[in-house]
């Protein structure tokens, strides 16, 4: 027994040494010979990472986003890279876990020796990760999620996308213009997006006209007695913070009610092609045949993005070749959109940063302001700021495409900030296709 | 003097972890803190599942109670971490023993369910109070290493010893709890409660002290994690890591200290491990994505096929000849006949048998 039990112990001891020392064998850093300027960067490769939701609830869509970005990166390095140096993006899946994302991230800045963390999926997950990349010093550029909290605070983080409080003051002023004197309804997922939405929304339309307020959690698909308190309320318009999943069910519970109030609808939970497909499989699990393209029409939504059924417009042209080449397997739909637009406005970024930059030169770049690039509106970035894109334009769903009506507005997150009409013009795409 | 011999083995086992991570990269040093975040985590499942004979799908829950019990106390109160470690883990056992209450009327598959409900509901009570909780972005805290470390020191380092650290502490503990008269009454009460019951045993207060127990470890790795990943929010403590606990204990070899470091193991270097081969062999990522859940469940499926015990319970089983088979179980070796001739999992089937068969009489 005596002895037994020590040998035990020691057994327990060299198990986790070994495993240990097996794990330490697996990769030695793999940072290369470098003539670097900063770490990740080599004579001929920028080495870039990301977490992003490859696996798990938040895959289906968003896991097309990296490997756009990455179709675009590839068409940048056969076109002569940047100053020379080609591009390689690793993404690691976090399956939309934060404590999976503290992990990989460290992996991605302590052994593969990131020069940056790109697109960061997902305000949960990059919440795990921002302090510690800010307090290492590594470039966190223009996290994929809409909260405004990548603004201020964080020098080494930029946001990208239209955060959720200036889009929901432009919805807002959309809906107080367009539907003076109706009765409001709100939509709202009941986390971070929806309430951000629905404090921008707050701004512009005046409280009185908003007669029910209903919100649902992502895991519960049970809206009936949500969307039925919304009828009862006899909201005439609704406003809806909602992923797909949830516009589609919130679209169905209303038809089978026989109410048809108007739908006014966050770019996130409105994208055509995603909804069609979700409505009509909606449909089917319930024994109902619906066309996903009919339950779509006339949904009011905004964009950040031209619109990807103007094939007359440079940015769609330039980047549907660059899917056809380097992504074909994808659908050309909003995420591949998304994952090219962020990957050109990196590329803009690099090639502001200098041909040997260090990590600084990176963000002093970003900090200095980028020019619009894909975006419909300017980017708001500088020394204090560092949010993002300021506007959008409204858009009507017909056929299967978002139409854009009206100019572009921007706006800033106060809650006096006024939506003001875009004066300037969105230059066109380069023809060769680089920044 | 069993606890003489558990210290002195564990304090081998941290020289030699002390001595791993000075060499490992800043990386593997922070696996390292991950792998003893699961240790006690998987260690304390393993206890309640293979010594008293319940089931819990809900111990990620309780990790996600000691989490935020930690960062609560780190966030308002200041505290240093060698506090709130211990007050996290009390915390937590509070919780267990209210679960354990309403679980030690239950069994088999009505457990299971019962325990599921907690891994689903709990970690959304975060969304209710956003303003105490941090709703859906979570707790952030800031863990720094001390300074007489140096300003080069790496955090990762810092947060790897005292992981460790703590793990072996518990490790020590539970070797000694379940070498104690309360192992052995769990022993009793797991094959067969009536007869325990006729002996004097409390069977009910029996289970509630095992569950008690077991939620103490979950809400000391809950802790340990939030010092590990510095935030806590509700996406950590989804059901998936519930299960994975559950995986990593039944892999490890149920019942087992050893089997509990297998399981940690395999639950946080396999993922990694596949992930960079995968990517390494020019997968595309959506293939290489999956690659990870799909070893695992190889890894499982070829573990139960061939170590029903387990990996500790397989090691075993072809050690033989070479060890004692009583080393590194929980189980008395004097119970059955020798014990190197049933190490195989396959020929004692009375020890291992699937929890909830043999409480039905018991519970009615």
């Amino acid at each position: 027994m005596n002895r037994s039990h020590r040998t035990r112990a020691l057994a327990v001891a060299a198990v986790v040494v070994a495993a240990l020392v097996a794990a330490g064998c697996g990769s030695s850093s793999s940072g290369g010979g470098s003539s670097a300027s900063a770490p990740g960067i080599t004579k001929t490769q920028i080495l870039i990472g990301s977490h992003q939701p490859l696996t798990g609830p938040a895959a289906p869509g968003y896991s097309e986003i990296a490997p756009a970005a990455n179709a675009y990166f590839q068409y940048v390095n056969a076109h002569g890279g940047i100053y020379g140096r080609k591009i390689k993006y690793t993404y690691l899946d976090d399956g939309y876990d934060p404590s999976k994302t503290a992990s990989v991230v460290r992996q991605l800045v302590l052994q593969d020796s990131v020069y940056a963390i790109f697109n960061g999926l997902g305000t949960p997950t990059h919440l795990a990760v921002v302090k510690y990349l800010n307090s290492s010093k590594v470039p966190d550029v223009f996290v994929a999620s809409g909260c405004d909290c990548w603004a201020t605070g964080y020098p080494q983080t930029f946001g990208w996308q239209l955060d959720y409080i200036r889009e929901g003051k432009i919805l807002g002023a959309y809906v107080k213009q367009h539907f003076a004197g109706k009765k409001i309804g709100f939509f709202y997922q009941n986390d971070e997006f929806g309430l951000d939405g629905i404090k921008g929304l707050g701004y512009e339309i005046p409280s009185s006209q908003v007669v029910s307020k209903q919100s649902y959690v992502p895991t519960n698909v049970n809206i009936g007695p949500a969307v039925a308190a919304l009828k009862a309320s006899g909201a005439q318009v609704v406003v809806s913070y909602s992923i797909p999943a949830f516009t589609a069910l919130l679209k169905l519970a209303a038809l089978k009610l026989g109410w048809n109030p108007t739908f006014v609808v966050s770019d996130v939970g409105a994208d055509p092609i995603t909804l069609a497909g979700l409505l009509e499989a909606f449909a089917k699990k319930g024994g109902a045949t619906v066309q996903g393209n009919q339950l779509t029409q006339g949904i009011i939504t905004d964009g950040y993005l031209p619109t990807l059924g103007d094939g007359s417009n440079s940015w769609i042209a330039l980047f549907k070749k660059v899917h056809d080449t380097y992504d074909a397997k994808a659908p050309f739909d909003g995420n591949v959109l998304y994952g090219e637009a962020v990957g050109y406005t990196f590329v803009q970024a690099m090639l502001k940063a200098g041909k040997n930059p260090s990590r600084a030169d990176l963000t002093k770049a970003i900090s200095g302001g980028l020019p619009q690039g894909p975006s419909v509106a300017p980017y708001d970035y500088s020394a204090t700021d560092h949010g993002g894109m300021m506007g959008a334009y409204m858009g009507v769903i017909k056929n299967g495409v978002i139409v854009q009506q009206g100019p572009v507005w921007t706006t800033d997150t106060t809650p006096a900030g006024a939506v003001t009409t875009f004066s300037g013009t969105q230059a066109p795409a380069p023809s060769s296709g680089m920044p | 003097m069993t606890l003489l011999r558990h210290l002195a083995a564990a304090i081998v086992a941290g020289a030699l972890i002390w001595a791993a991570s000075v060499q490992l990269n800043a990386f593997r040093d922070y696996q390292l803190a991950e792998i003893a975040v699961y240790v006690v985590a998987i260690a304390g499942l393993s206890v309640l599942i293979g010594l008293s004979g319940q089931i819990s799908l809900g111990n990620g829950a309780f990790m996600a109670i000691g989490a935020y019990a930690a960062a609560l106390l780190i966030i308002h109160l200041n505290w240093p971490v060698w506090a709130v470690f211990p007050a996290s883990a009390a915390i937590t056992a509070v919780a267990g023993g209210v679960v354990g209450i309403a679980a030690a009327r239950l069994s088999g598959p009505y457990l299971a369910g019962a325990t599921l409900l907690l891994a689903v509901a709990l970690p959304s009570l975060a969304l209710q109070w956003p303003s105490v909780f941090g709703g859906d972005q979570g707790l952030s805290i800031t863990v720094t290493a001390p300074a007489r470390l140096g300003a080069t020191f790496p955090l990762t380092r810092w947060q790897a010893w005292v992981c460790s650290l703590a793990a072996l502490i518990t490790l020590v503990l539970l070797a000694n709890l379940t070498r104690s008269r309360v192992g052995r009454n769990w022993r009793a009460i797991r094959d067969d409660p009536v007869a325990a019951a006729l002996t004097g045993l409390n069977v009910g207060r029996l289970r509630v002290l095992a569950f008690v127990v077991s939620a103490t470890c979950a809400g000391l790795a809950g802790a340990m994690l939030a010092f590990t990943t510095t935030l806590v929010s509700p996406g950590s403590f989804t059901l998936s890591l519930s299960i994975a606990l559950l995986t990593g204990a039944v892999l490890g070899g149920l019942g087992t200290l050893a089997g509990a470091v297998w399981g940690a193991l395999v639950v946080v270097l396999v993922p990694t491990y596949v992930t960079d081969v995968a990517t390494s062999h020019g997968l595309s990522s959506g293939v290489a994505a999956n690659i990870p859940i799909a070893a695992y469940g190889v890894v499982l499926v070829l573990v139960m096929v061939l170590f029903p015990n387990g990996i500790q319970g397989g090691l075993r089983r072809l050690a033989g000849p070479l060890i004692p088979a009583n080393l590194t179980r929980f189980t008395e070796p004097d119970r059955h006949q020798p014990a190197s001739k049933q190490a195989g999992g396959l020929t004692s089937p009375d020890r291992r048998r699937p929890v909830g068969e043999h409480q039905e009489e018991g519970t009615k």
